[in-house]
Formats: structure tokens, C-alpha cells, sequence
């Protein structure tokens, strides 16, 4: 399912030489994140392309009594709803409702996050203390219940509505990220040496710090796609959205709304709840394998800690190869694992251990 | 106390701009409420707008600030006016008959999922590499997938085609709420499939976090020298290396716990459960303005007692807190 290449999960040894070999961007990517890059760029395409392929129109309600509801065939790939319409067609345009209105929220309230943050850790003082107030206010308010009472007043609450106001409580978190960064990037050499060199703060601020928090806000902007998607795909579903158009939420707002799932028509509503899963966890490994990329000691052992065969803990003394513990079945290992006495024993006791280590280095 | 007096300050001004904002959202917004109605029933006299306009309050009387101070008393003795939708009825009992249910279930399945993820986090950060750690990307699978599509799935497997669990509801029909064994072992049996659905969904990511952390604080001289002291492994990890990562868990969880009650109020109305998500959803769809307002308010309110209570428990947890006091 997570679309990996084989190569990747194949044996560790050649992927090291390999790696020596073939510096590519590509190939230092954790697991994690190519997997996330795989998935997400399979629904990025079928946005870009899918209003152009789907075959029928979304709305357009077949008023042949046997097309409602109609389980998937090779006329309707993914079957009917209760009126007769094509659920294939409905999805493709509802992924590009989704993913076009996530990436938008996604870019506004980082740039916004991006302007509080560093401006709060630059201007410092009584900016700070506001802008810091400000963000850290927002975060503890619940987001969903504020969202419906903004929404809720609107008159109408078409797509642009929804857009501005999930970017407008989307960028604390991102700000409280980038601040701290900024408040620790501000006081390096660089920064010093290009204010005395009489650059202006404008200049230090776009050239200096943002370029050098590049990674951090790309996971800030990936997080809040993240949010993006389960608050609009949530309003929608208790019907705070503009239920004539198609989107992953409305979909599954109409089919909870005529009982899809007690009719027994689960291809009305699995694929749009399945979409909705994907793109998350699309978005969740991208994030950790950015996370990795910065920390290696939360890589996967597959990738960071397998010496001869064999995992290493980061407390693990300095491995000795040739000296594979006996096999344990998972659960054995697991158990005991509490039960030695101390991680510097191997499994075979104190004894194996001194044994094993090279005379050389007593 | 120090420490606490500065965050009580935090919260108090945290709930003045939540007040605030309830306030002048109705008021700066395009369009109004009694139009709202008035469209909505549209067999309703046009005499009915003034009286619509003095029951939600919304006829503007005095000026902004008097209107301000006014609604502030009327917050402060609990008082959310009159609902339109079940006429007669206040909003303030409205809220009393739900907020139990919601308190309950919501409270106990966040702690379980928060207690649980921390434990298999501290697992899986101590086993690095091991079969929990593999199981991670399904776990994040379950956690993207939204609340109530999950919810539907189980309660097509579980309850209806299997009749494991009730479909909805807080308890069986028939039985009268009270403090009696019938109500209560039925509120509970009730309340076992919607509790699950929230588990499932937020334990990766407590877990996923606790994990991070506890990579990170193995790692430490610390634990190292804790080893080498020779102490069982059972005192290394929980009470050495857990206990020190607990605290930005502990963190973490305050500011969480806004997307966790945001999930769950989706979870009752899934399952028609008669917590305040449900009232929620009757607002929202009857444009019930006073009701969503007071509902905002006190899920507010009720996150930010969370968290203050979570502040208390950091101070307990972490001595550098009572030291920078003392100092």
C-alpha cells in the first residue's frame, strides 16, 4: 500500500555502499518520508488531472430507478449514490476541493506564522510579550467549537469562507515553533556579522534567519494542511459547508445524511473516508521522515541502528559484529528485555558479554 | 505558587479573549441572526422580528460598552438567555442535562488513550527498532483517519452486524436516567464503543511523541550512568528515563487536549450520544445562535480548567518548576 520502491526495503549492506556511491537527495530520504512523498504526490495528481478524467458529471442524479445505488461496475468504477450519481466522479472532484483548499489554508496561515513568529523573537519587548500572549491564547482555545460559531454567522459558507477562517486560527502553533527558532538563530555570528556589516533588519529577517528555518516551516506548512483537512472534512460533515458543492466532507456528509452504510452502499462511503485517511497519513510520515532527517536517532533501527545483523539501542555500548545473540522469538526478547539486569548485558548474561568483547582493547 | 499564580493570570486573560471573541463575533458579522430565523421559517409574521430581536438580545439596546458589561454579568451568573429552538427552555439547563455525559466519557477515554500511548511509547522508545515501533505507520493510519468515519466503520462492524455494542444512544430506551444499577451498567455499556473509537484514534499520537522524547532521553548521560550503576532495567526505564521524558508529555497534553474534545464532540454525534457535541450539532443545524454561543463557551472553559489542573501536575512532576519558585 505505502507505495516504497523494493529497493529501499531490500538488505542494509548493499543500501550503505549504495548510498556511498549514489549521493542522490532521493535515496537519503528516510522510509517514512518517501512513502509520504509517494502517497501524497498519487492524490496531488489525481487533483491536478481528476476533474479533467472524471467521467461523469458530480451532480448530475441518473433518474433510472436501477442506477440508485448501484454497486460498482465497469459503466460506474466506483458505483452509485441513492440519486444516481457517479461516486468515482464525485471523488476525483472532491479530492480537488479538499487538497486545493488545504494547500491554500496550509500556505496562508504559515506565512502568517512565519510574519508573527519572527517578528515576535526580532522586534522583542512588548511585541514579543503580545504577539507570544496572542498565540499561546489561540492554542489553548478549542479550535472546532470557535470554527462553527465563526462559520455558524456567516451568511454563506462557500469555500472561500472556510478558507479564511481556518487560515485566520491556523498559524499559533507554527508562530510558537518559528519564534523559539528565530529567538535561538538571532544571537549567532552570522546574524551579528550582517548587522554590523549595516544591513537593514528587513534584509537580516529575509535573508538571513527564514532561509536558515526553511525545514522547520515546511513542517509547520505540512501540519497544517494536516489540520486543514480534518477541520474542513469535519465541518462539513456536521454540515457547516456549502453542501451543493463536492468535497471530500460534504460526500461523506451526504452519505451518513441518507444512510449509506445501514442501505449496505460501503462504496458510497468508504472511498471518500479512505481519501480523507490516506492524504493523513500521507502528510503524518512525510512529517516524521522530516523529523528523522533532522534527528537520525528517531530513524527506524532498519535504517539507523543495524550493525551485523543485529539492533542497537542508542545506549547500546559500541557493537562487537561477528557475535549475534541466540534467535529469541519476539515476545521472549521483549520480556526480557525488562528482566535483565542492566542494558549493558547482552542476552547472554554478563559473562557472554566480557567474553565477547576483543582482547585487543582490555 | 509563583509558578501557578503566572499561569492562572494566563488563563484568566485566555477566557477574557474567548468572552470577548462570543461577544463581537454575532455583532461584526455580515447579516444577523433574527434574519437567519426569519428565513428559516418563513410562515413567521414580520411582527415576530422584534420579539425574535428582544429574545436573542440582539436589538442593540444602549451602547457597546453597557451591552459588554451586560453580557458579562449575565456569563458570570450563568445566564445564556433563552433558547429558540426548544422555546421555553434556558440554555443554561440545556447545558446541565448534557455537560455530564460529555465529562464523563470524554474525560476518562482521553486519560485511558493518554495513559495507554505514554505506555507504549515509553515501550517503544526503549525497544528502538523493535515490532512496536514497526507498527507505527498503521497506528498513524488510524490516527489521519477522521474521528467519525472510524466511528461508522465500528459501529457497522461491531454493532450492527454483530450486536457486540448498542448502535447510539447513552443508554438503553425506556430506562429512566437516575442513580440506579439499570441506568448506570447501561450508560456504561453504552459508553464502551464510542470510548474506543477515541482510544484508537489519539494513542498514536501520544504514543508517537512519547516515543520521540524517550529516544531522545535514553541517549542522556544520566540513564547511561544509571546503567553502568547496575540498576535493574525496570528502574532505568521508568524511573530514570520515562519520568524525565513525562514532562514534555505532560506539556504536550494540555495543548491537545483542544483537538482531542474537538474530535470527540464529532464522536457523540455519531453516536447520537446525548453529550454536548449532540446539542452542538441541533445548534448548528437549526442556527440556534444563543445555544452555540454558550457551547463555545463552556467547552472553552473547560479546557482551559484542564489545562490549569495539568500545570498543577507539572509542578508536582518536575522539581526545576519548584526550584525556579524557590529561587
Amino acid at each position: 500500500m505505502t507505495a516504497a520502491p523494493p529497493a529501499v526495503l531490500g538488505g542494509e549492506t548493499p543500501e550503505l555502499a549504495a548510498e556511498a556511491q549514489r549521493p542522490g537527495q532521493w535515496r537519503r530520504l528516510p522510509v517514512k518520508a518517501k512513502a509520504g512523498a509517494v502517497l501524497l504526490g498519487i492524490f496531488v495528481l489525481a487533483g491536478i488531472i481528476g476533474p479533467e478524467v472524471s467521467p461523469y458529471d458530480p451532480s448530475y442524479a441518473n433518474p433510472a430507478p436501477s442506477l440508485s445505488l448501484h454497486p460498482p461496475d465497469a459503466a460506474h468504477l466506483l458505483g452509485t449514490t441513492q440519486s444516481g450519481q457517479d461516486v468515482l466522479s464525485q471523488l476525483l472532484i472532491g479530492i480537488r476541493m479538499t487538497l486545493e483548499l488545504a494547500i491554500i489554508v496550509g500556505v496562508v496561515a504559515t506565512a502568517l506564522a512565519v510574519i508573527v513568529g519572527v517578528s515576535a523573537a526580532f522586534l522583542g519587548g512588548l511585541w514579543d510579550e503580545v504577539l507570544s500572549l496572542a498565540s499561546n491564547v489561540f492554542l489553548v482555545i478549542p479550535s472546532l467549537p470557535l470554527l462553527i460559531l465563526l462559520l455558524g454567522y456567516l451568511p454563506q459558507r462557500g469555500q472561500t469562507a472556510t478558507i479564511l477562517v481556518l487560515s485566520v486560527l491556523g498559524w499559533p502553533w507554527g508562530a510558537r515553533v518559528i519564534r523559539a527558532q528565530t529567538m535561538a538563530i538571532r544571537n549567532r555570528d552570522f546574524v551579528a556579522a550582517a548587522r554590523e556589516t549595516g544591513e537593514s533588519t528587513w534584509r537580516i529577517l529575509a535573508v538571513e534567519i527564514v532561509p536558515n528555518e526553511v525545514s522547520l516551516i515546511a513542517a509547520n506548512f505540512v501540519n497544517t494542511v494536516l489540520y486543514a483537512i480534518g477541520a474542513s472534512v469535519a465541518l462539513a460533515f456536521i454540515g457547516v459547508a456549502d453542501l451543493s458543492s463536492w468535497s471530500l466532507g460534504t460526500m461523506l456528509y451526504w452519505a451518513e445524511s441518507q444512510q449509506a452504510l445501514q442501505l449496505g452502499a460501503w462504496w458510497w462511503f468508504i472511498p471518500p473516508g479512505l481519501a480523507v485517511a490516506l492524504m493523513g497519513t500521507a502528510l503524518v510520515l512525510l512529517n516524521t521522515g522530516i523529523d528523522e532527517l533532522g534527528n537520525p536517532r528517531l530513524r527506524d533501527a532498519i535504517h539507523a541502528s543495524k550493525i551485523g545483523g543485529r539492533r542497537q539501542r542508542p545506549a547500546d555500548p559500541t557493537p562487537v559484529l561477528h557475535a549475534a545473540p541466540p534467535a529469541r522469538s519476539r515476545i521472549g526478547s521483549f520480556a526480557a528485555s525488562f528482566s535483565r539486569s542492566s542494558l549493558l548485558d547482552d542476552s547472554n548474561g554478563a559473562a557472554g558479554w566480557q567474553a565477547r568483547r576483543p582482547g585487543g582493547q582490555r | 505558587m509563583k509558578f501557578i499564580l503566572r499561569r492562572l493570570v494566563f488563563y484568566l486573560v485566555a477566557a477574557w479573549v474567548a468572552l470577548t471573541l462570543n461577544f463581537f463575533i454575532p455583532r461584526a458579522m455580515p447579516g444577523n441572526a433574527v434574519q437567519a430565523i426569519m428565513s428559516k421559517f418563513p410562515n413567521l409574521q414580520p411582527s415576530a422580528y422584534r420579539a425574535l430581536e428582544a429574545l436573542l438580545g440582539v436589538g442593540h439596546p444602549g451602547s457597546l460598552w453597557n451591552q459588554y458589561w451586560a453580557y458579562l454579568d449575565d456569563v458570570f451568573h450563568l445566564n445564556f438567555g433563552t433558547d429558540v429552538i426548544e422555546y421555553p427552555a434556558q440554555v443554561s439547563t440545556l447545558l446541565v442535562q448534557t455537560i455530564p455525559w460529555t465529562l464523563t466519557l470524554v474525560g476518562t477515554a482521553t486519560v485511558i488513550a493518554f495513559l495507554v500511548g505514554t505506555g507504549l511509547g515509553i515501550v517503544a522508545g526503549w525497544r528502538h527498532g523493535g515490532w512496536l515501533e514497526r507498527a507505527l505507520p498503521g497506528l498513524m493510519f488510524l490516527q489521519a483517519m477522521p474521528y467519525f468515519f472510524l466511528a461508522l466503520i465500528l459501529i457497522e462492524l461491531l454493532a450492527v452486524r454483530t450486536h457486540l455494542f448498542p448502535i447510539a444512544q447513552g443508554y438503553a430506551g425506556g430506562l429512566v436516567p437516575g442513580w440506579h444499577w439499570e441506568f448506570i451498567g447501561s450508560a456504561i455499556y453504552h459508553s464502551l464503543l464510542p470510548a474506543l473509537t477515541i482510544v484508537i484514534t489519539s494513542v498514536a499520537g501520544w504514543m508517537l511523541q512519547m516515543r520521540n522524547v524517550m529516544i531522545t532521553t535514553i541517549g542522556e548521560d544520566y540513564v547511561v550512568a544509571a546503567q553502568a550503576k547496575g540498576l535493574p532495567n525496570r528502574r532505568v526505564v521508568f524511573t530514570y528515563a520515562a519520568r524525565n521524558a513525562l514532562l514534555p508529555q505532560l506539556q504536550g497534553f494540555g495543548l491537545a487536549l483542544g483537538f482531542v474534545v474537538s474530535g470527540a464532540l464529532i464522536m457523540e454525534i455519531v453516536f447520537s450520544y446525548p453529550g454536548i457535541g449532540l446539542l452542538l450539532l441541533s445548534a448548528v443545524s437549526s442556527n440556534d445562535y444563543p445555544l452555540m454561543q454558550a457551547i463555545f463557551l463552556v467547552i472553552t472553559f473547560a479546557v482551559l480548567i484542564a489545562n490549569l489542573i495539568v500545570d498543577m501536575l507539572l509542578v508536582a512532576f518536575d522539581p526545576r518548576v519548584r526550584a525556579r519558585e524557590a529561587a
